[in-house]
């Protein structure tokens, strides 16, 4: 019985992975399904179809490009914006710092209908034509208070002090920055990039408002809900889901193995 | 005694390492008691089952006649002194110290409260969170609050750690005149072996989960039974010789060629190999030719020599090549030896003791400070 | 001066694409129509009837964002708080691959999430059939209803929640849960009276972060529901994309927007911007 209490908080843990992974299951099991209509929603035949011709229908595919060719532009720019604005927040004092922080914020305590429908708003204004640049416009903004957050995350947690030895062993600030600095922060900013780039690449509302006739996987998918999404969707997703599952479990494996050498030590 | 600790058989695992190993305790009620031992020996752990907050893998709790080892912690008349303190941080001084009151709903809560703060002398600061406080005043706060509760026993989780050595002098004199006021049973862990001596009634020297020795401070210092307790209760100059004879209660003790005499109810075996020590602040240092010397006496040359004040400290080097310390009252500190310098050493033979032979002499040595 | 360099792009950005938008937006929610048709076109004006008229018509679309979303974010504290209490004090050497388990499915499409959600709940499959057999279900089926939209509000807004009751959970030093427990606090007690205050910041910021997003959103409300669930985002993003009524869809937006902001600003005043995540 105390065998039970003692792990009832593991049980309801464990439950709660489950909850979150059973639609992950769904999506993966449907990606092996021949289905009988167009309509992708209950099991039928065991099928490696969508697997070995993923892009049957060029559509998929193309929107999957659109997805990833924004995606990046999206992590690029917002990584090195976002970036810039963490440093100066958490090495600088400066007047304007709340402020500076209250804007950062907003934008991730704004509905994303806001955000998509007041930048169509803008647009439709001032006569820019939706498409690829509106939507990177678009995921641009959303993304750099997200890569601030977390870059902020690590970069408040590293010791000034190392910078300072590094100026007391003769580095110049830039081979400060380059030799302590950098490294130290780039665990960051990888993961605010990796972040950036899922943002990018799944949203759907924002980019529903600013892509005119641009048709990203989300759109896509969108689109097809209505007639039947093909097992092919669901096998980009699941590639998308196992392939970012597997390098996550990768880096915590590593990230254990260093802490570990440096116990031992 | 109505309310004795007594730990019985005591042993808590980690895995294959073994934290605590079968400890046998009384701590009489009333008394400040101290284990001291280094990190990892395991007094934090022997005082974390005490306190509740680990379990035992076998061995009883007692308090008196009651056995505690299942109690969980909050139910245990048994209080703690963290390390780090563990102040509740949104809760501001009063609230801290009247935490265990309320969750008892005991009577009287600001009264007792400001009391107990009128005795740790921060009755102004009762409405500070404790992220306003100087690190002696958290210590401060945290005593109060473990001390209001009236356990029957409080622990004391290396409580000093954190202050600076001045305050820490300070706040031992503190500690032990509430253990007088209060007169509750104060078990202390700590691996500062002064804090230990200088507050305690008893000290328990711990290491690799055991009890090395127990006693008053003075016995356990001035007749260490193991090399580990010699080295890690101060300094000590170890020697390993044979018993070659015996006269007046005294061995007669040989190493390399130079002989000793050592008590023989201080002496654990009684012929063939022995170890004998002499602690530095025994021997007398003198120039070459001085007769006047105690009986043990030994031909050395100075290595160096550290004037510290209220002392001249030597580190010389035995006819056989092994260094040796010894510590000179600073009465007069023109008369210092030099490096290079022939010296004698000399020490009473009831000053020396004598241990195991297969005694490890560098055991209780900090890494870090060469062996000497 | 280093300081302003560095935060200028990214401010400026956020300037012209958050701010300037806002207003404009503001602005679009007062014109009026140039002719009688849509398709006119809207000419500037001052007409603030548009906030009116759209309060009129969608009053129960705003009421149901904000009771949806409010229920979706209770059930979301009441999942998240033991699974993040889990990592942060319990699961020690599986601490990182918890939060990896927990981060994972949200980097695999929202929407084929959602809509996997529409399979596992459909009327034949296996947990509609349980429920029924047990006759918990008054509506004999979970999809087209309110709870099916409540329910993927919270599946989807999760990780909102968990990430920042983490954060805030995993810098409590466990030292103070030990020490209640020595002051004669039972588990219960401790938890109440030192976890629990200690994790609101988290409690707070998990809040705010579900809430807005699920207040927003249409795609549950779309895709799970029925034609009596919809929510304030349904109707702005029907009203934007495709009746095209700017000035009506632009006044919504603005009046959610408004007291969104009111939530934000209580919240920064409260907590302010640094807990975030």
């Amino acid at each position: 019985m105390t065998w039970l209490r003692k792990r009832v908080l593991l049980f309801v843990s464990l439950l709660t992975v489950a909850y979150l992974m059973l639609p992950l299951l769904v999506i993966i099991v449907l990606s092996f399904n021949k289905p009988k209509g167009r309509q992708n929603t209950a099991w039928n035949e065991f099928s490696l179809a969508a697997w070995t011709n993923i892009c049957r229908d060029q559509t998929i595919c193309d929107s999957f490009w659109v997805s990833v060719r924004i995606g990046l532009v999206v992590t690029i720019v917002a990584t090195i914006l976002g970036t810039m604005i963490s440093f100066a927040l958490i090495r600088y004092r400066f007047r304007g710092q709340l402020v500076t922080n209250s804007m950062i914020f907003l934008p991730i305590a704004t509905p994303e209908v806001i955000l998509g429908a007041s930048l169509l708003a803008l647009f439709l204004n001032i006569y820019v034509p939706l498409g690829f640049w509106t939507i990177t416009i678009a995921h641009i903004l959303f993304t750099i208070s997200f890569v601030v957050v977390v870059v902020n995350a690590r970069l408040a947690g590293l010791d000034p002090r190392l910078e300072q030895a590094a100026m007391d062993l003769y580095a110049t600030p830039f081979q400060t920055f380059r030799y302590v600095t950098f490294p130290l922060v780039l665990p960051g900013v990888v993961a605010a990039a990796v972040l950036s780039f899922s943002l990018s690449f799944d949203d759907f509302i924002i980019t529903n408002f600013n892509s005119g006739t641009t048709v990203t996987f989300p759109i896509y998918i969108w689109g097809a809900a209505l007639r039947g999404i093909p097992p092919q969707v669901n096998v980009i997703a699941s590639i998308m889901f196992l392939g970012t599952l597997a390098v996550m479990a990768l880096l915590v494996a590593v990230a254990r193995n260093r802490s570990k050498t440096k116990v031992v030590k | 005694m109505a309310a004795d600790l007594n730990l019985q058989r005591l042993t808590r695992e980690f895995g294959e390492h073994t934290a605590v190993d079968h400890i046998d305790l009384i701590v009489p009620q009333g008394t400040f008691f101290a284990l001291l031992g280094p990190s990892g020996c395991g007094k934090t752990t022997t005082l974390r089952m005490v306190a509740g907050l680990e379990e035992p893998t076998s061995g009883h709790i007692r308090l008196g006649d009651r056995d505690i080892t299942d109690l969980p912690a909050y139910r245990r008349p048994v209080n703690t002194v963290f390390q780090n303190y563990a102040l509740f941080p949104h809760l501001d001084v009063f609230d801290n110290v009247a935490f265990g009151l309320k969750r008892r709903k005991v009577a009287d809560v600001k009264k007792k409260v400001s009391e107990m703060l009128e005795l740790v002398e921060l009755g102004k600061m009762a409405d500070r969170k404790p992220g306003q406080l100087s690190g002696g005043q958290q210590q401060r706060v945290a005593v109060a609050r473990a001390l209001i509760n009236e356990p029957a026993v409080l622990l004391l989780d290396e409580p000093l750690g954190a202050l600076d050595l001045k305050l820490r002098r300070q706040m031992q004199i503190e500690l032990k005149r509430i253990q007088i006021e209060v007169g509750t049973t104060f078990v202390h862990v700590t691996h500062d072996q002064e804090e230990a001596m200088s507050m305690a009634d008893t000290v328990a020297v711990m290491n690799l989960g055991k009890i090395e020795q127990m006693g008053d401070p003075i016995s356990v210092y001035e007749h260490p039974k193991t090399a580990f307790v010699a080295n890690f209760l101060g300094q000590a100059n170890l020697l390993k010789g044979d018993i070659v004879g015996e006269e007046n209660d005294h061995l007669v003790v040989d190493v390399h060629g130079v002989k000793f005499s050592v008590p023989r109810s201080e002496a654990p075996v009684h012929d063939g190999r022995i170890v004998i020590g002499v602690r530095p602040e025994k021997i007398t240092v003198v120039d070459p030719g001085v007769t006047t010397l105690p009986k043990n006496q030994v031909a050395a040359t100075v290595i160096d020599s550290s004037f510290i004040g209220v002392s001249t400290q030597y580190l010389v080097e035995s006819p056989w090549g092994q260094p040796m310390i010894a510590f000179e009252q600073n009465r007069d500190p023109t008369d210092v030896a030099r490096p290079g310098d022939p010296v004698l050493l000399g020490w009473e033979p009831r000053h020396t003791f004598g241990l195991d032979p297969d005694e490890d002499l560098k055991a209780g040595l900090q890494e870090s400070v060469p062996a000497l | 001066m280093i300081p302003y360099l560095l935060i200028l792009p990214g401010l400026a950005w956020i300037l012209f694409f958050f701010l300037v938008p806002l207003l404009s937006l503001v602005a679009t929610s007062l014109q009026k129509r140039a002719g009688t048709s849509l398709s006119e076109g809207f000419v500037p004006a001052l007409q603030f009837s548009n906030y009116t008229s759209a309060l009129g018509e969608y009053f129960p679309q705003f009421i149901r964002a904000f009771l949806y979303a409010g229920i979706a974010t209770a059930l979301a504290l009441v999942i998240a708080y033991p699974i993040a209490y889990y990592i942060a004090f319990k699961a020690t050497k599986y601490k990182y691959l918890m939060l990896v388990l927990v981060i994972a499915p949200f980097f695999a499409s929202f929407l084929l999430r959602t809509n996997a959600w529409k399979t596992i709940l459909s009327a034949d499959g296996f947990v509609v059939e349980t429920l029924n057999a047990l006759s918990l279900l008054p509506e004999d089926r979970i999809l087209n209803t309110s709870v099916a939209v409540i329910f993927g509000l919270t599946y989807n807004f999760l990780p909102f929640m968990i990430l920042p009751l983490y954060a805030s959970l995993d810098r409590i030093d466990p030292r103070l849960v030990e020490a209640a427990s020595d002051l004669y606090a039972s588990p219960a007690t401790g938890f109440w009276r030192v976890v629990w205050p200690l994790s609101m910041p988290g409690v707070l910021g998990g809040v705010v972060l579900t809430f807005i997003p699920a207040s927003g959103d249409y795609i549950n409300a779309q895709l799970l529901g029925s034609t009596n669930d919809k929510m304030i985002g349904n109707v702005i993003q029907a009203q934007f994309i495709v009746l095209r009524d700017y000035p009506i869809a632009s006044a919504l937006s603005a009046m959610f927007m408004f007291v969104l902001l009111i939530i934000i600003v209580t919240y920064i005043r409260r907590v302010g911007t640094r807990q975030l995540v």
